[in-house]
């Protein structure tokens, strides 16, 4: 399994010596090194065209609703009006639902791989966890559609009616298809992917933090909770904000689950929408052009949004970890 | 779709015999893909030197791309509207091909004979205006039905689909409430419900869900023996949805369309005896004027095909076939299809 991510550590920073050694070099290096430049920048020129891309297709969009756009909650494509509110407040609380119910189970998961797994255990579980990712969205969706919903009404939600009821998050009836479900299948898909990081991340802790916290009296939880985890906490962090990122833009699995109501409930219990789900289930009917534009500006919404997120992992990963390399060299 | 699309491609790699090839393509619609790929594999087959493919993209895309000449014709469940003509100069013509009907689905456990339905109370339904199950309103019309005391959970399609245009033309039709507060669309706002992804995701969520009613292609909820129930047509009776009430649907809206109609014309709530009221045709998108008359003629050729020959197939694919009533209105409008300012189909052999 490789999760690619971004590298912050040593190995970015050419050194000094490797350049020397390039610069006057024969033809060939010449042409290897511009051939590899023009790969290594066509990627920012990508981004940047879809960038462009978007705007302009979301231009009518933008300029006819402006900020209503993001702030108000009417999709009417009937009467042409379209107000994205619901769907940016859909994926942005499906995937802090995933967050709150895959972070502990993942952190564990690596926890549990790294100190405590006996050895010959270590290998399979982790690959086993990992296969989680390999999964394809759309079987989720049926898991969820099949299993997951009628589980969800027949055993969990009574008795979280009965004893939350009276909070907001769990008001009205229950159908089904809802935020919470949507929450559930996108916690189990990034359970993997934040497993599998932060694994490496605490592999990559000295056994040195460990032996000094078991010195000193710790228990082994101890040791853990106050030695290892702190020493890994910005790569810890990382794995996290990876999750959300595929959280945001997980469209397949979501979209049969969560119940594609264009709606703002603080209810879990109630059906959502997502930005992604949106784009996926109307973009091939959408017949006017402001439909079409509107649809474009959802995109560039969540893009937007996904590029802040990824933007706040950074700050949050370099404030946390001042000088410290293990994190980010995992990451 | 991708097994259709594959269908497509090997249809048109068996149909390659050395020569001169016309090839035609078209974009569109994706409740019609089934039987579009079935003709296509026939004629192409049966054809030499024509080379059709279709590929179902959906009636927005199929618009677009008839609209941008990069299609020799488009595929649509949902007719053009005016801005869209004058956007394409008035250079298009509307052919229905076949006709679909939807069902209404519901999931009530112990519930064996059909439940019938007022266009009211379809309307009222998805208004949210009806919420459960034993309403006394539902029960007048169902007087032998022992009606469950559930909520009603209205499901929906959440993508944009012609499906969805069908029945939203149809509640416009029947409820000037709906007409005004939600309109016809592929897609619409919905004043209550949840949103299923295609016809599977509508059918999945209605048979898990007791008490949910939602609405599917009439064929796709006989191939799953999905319950459905029988809408009461204009003229007072309920109609089980069948091929032949579809049909019959089409029938009826002939006596109201007159012979030189452009087709564009929707036929839910027809009048008739028999006539299943939430069907709709589908329509290919043909130009006025072609530049080439080669190309022009191989193409009307195949449509005729379709609308005469073609249709034997329909019921079996559980689409129903056009009433043979509409052939000479049909054989009309292909005659007048030019290239060049001559005629390019010289009619029926």
């Amino acid at each position: 399994m490789t999760i690619i991510a971004p590298n912050l550590g040593a190995a970015a920073r050419g050194t000094a010596a490797t350049r020397r050694m390039t610069r006057g070099a024969n033809p060939a290096d010449r042409a290897y090194q511009a051939v590899v430049t023009a790969l290594a920048l066509a990627l920012p020129a990508l981004l940047l065209a879809l960038i462009v891309e978007l705007t302009i297709n979301a231009w009518p969009s933008i300029e006819r609703f402006g900020w209503a756009f993001v702030f108000t909650a009417t999709w009417d494509p009937v009467a042409d009006v379209y107000g994205a509110g619901p769907l940016i407040f859909g994926t942005l609380a499906s995937s802090v639902v995933a967050l709150l119910l895959a972070v502990p189970m993942a952190f564990s998961v690596a926890i549990f791989l790294t100190e405590f797994a006996p050895r010959w255990l270590r290998r399979p579980l982790g690959f086993l966890v990992e296969l989680l990712a390999a999964v394809p969205s759309v079987v989720y969706g049926l898991w969820g559609i099949f299993v997951l919903i009628p589980f969800l009404r027949t055993v969990v939600v009574p008795p979280l009616k009965a004893a939350f009821g009276w909070l907001p998050f769990f008001q009205g009836v229950f159908y089904g298809n809802s935020m919470l479900a949507g929450g559930i299948i996108l916690a189990v898909m990034v359970v993997p992917y934040i497993a599998a990081v932060s694994r490496e991340v605490l592999n990559a802790v000295p056994s040195s933090q460990r032996e000094a916290a078991l010195a000193l009296g710790a228990t082994r939880w101890e040791a853990v909770w106050m030695a290892v985890l702190p020493y890994g906490r910005a790569g810890l962090v990382g794995a996290v904000m990876l999750g959300l990122g595929r959280a945001l833009g997980e469209t397949m699995a979501v979209t049969m689950v969560i119940g594609n109501r264009h709606d703002i409930s603080l209810s879990l219990l109630q059906p959502g929408y997502t930005m992604a789900a949106a784009i996926a289930n109307e973009f091939s009917e959408a017949t006017t052009s402001l439909y079409l534009s509107a649809l474009f500006e959802v995109g560039l919404t969540l893009f937007v949004i996904t590029v802040l997120v990824n933007a706040a992992a950074r700050l949050l990963v370099w404030r946390t970890a001042p000088g410290r390399a293990v994190g980010t060299r995992a990451l | 779709m991708a097994r259709s699309l594959l269908v497509a491609l090997i249809g048109s790699a068996l149909a390659l015999p050395a020569g001169a090839q016309i090839k035609l393509t078209g974009a569109g619609a994706t409740f019609p893909n089934i039987i579009y790929q079935d003709w296509v594999l026939t004629y192409n087959k049966q054809t030499r030197g024509v080379q059709l493919n279709y590929q179902s993209i959906g009636s927005g895309g199929g618009i677009r791309q008839f609209s941008e000449n990069t299609v020799d014709f488009g595929g649509s469940d949902a007719p053009m509207n005016d801005s869209a003509i004058a956007a394409v100069g008035g250079n298009v013509l509307h052919l229905p091909t076949v006709l679909g009907g939807l069902a209404v689905i519901y999931n009530l456990r112990g519930v064996s004979v059909p439940m019938r339905f007022t266009p009211q109370i379809v309307a009222d339904m998805f208004l949210g205006r009806l919420t459960t199950w034993n309403d006394p309103r539902i029960a007048a019309v169902n007087p032998n039905v022992q009606l469950p005391r559930s909520d009603i959970l209205v499901v929906h399609r959440s993508d944009g689909s012609g499906t969805t245009y069908v029945f939203t033309d149809y509640l416009s039709k029947v409820s000037p409430e709906w007409q005004r507060r939600v309109g016809r669309g592929t897609s619409v706002n919905w004043p209550v419900g949840l949103g299923g992804r295609g016809n599977e995701g509508v059918a999945a969520t209605v048979a898990q869900t007791p008490g949910a009613v939602g609405y599917v292609e009439l064929g796709y909820a006989e191939a799953n023996q999905l319950q459905h129930g029988q809408v009461q047509n204009r003229t007072g009776q309920f109609v089980t949805p069948s091929v032949e009430s579809v049909t019959a649907a089409a029938a009826g809206a002939m006596a109201e369309m007159g012979p030189d109609t452009d087709f564009r014309v929707s036929i839910t709530n027809p009048g008739g005896a028999g006539a299943y009221p939430i069907a709709s045709f589908t329509w290919l998108l043909l130009r006025k004027q072609y530049a080439d008359a080669a190309k022009a003629g191989a193409l009307v050729s195949f449509v005729w095909w379709a609308v005469t020959e073609g249709q034997a197939v329909a019921p079996r694919l559980g689409y129903a076939p056009l009433p043979p009533a509409l052939r000479p209105w049909i054989e009309t409008r292909l005659k007048t299809i030019t290239a060049g300012g001559r005629p390019v189909w010289p009619g029926p052999k």
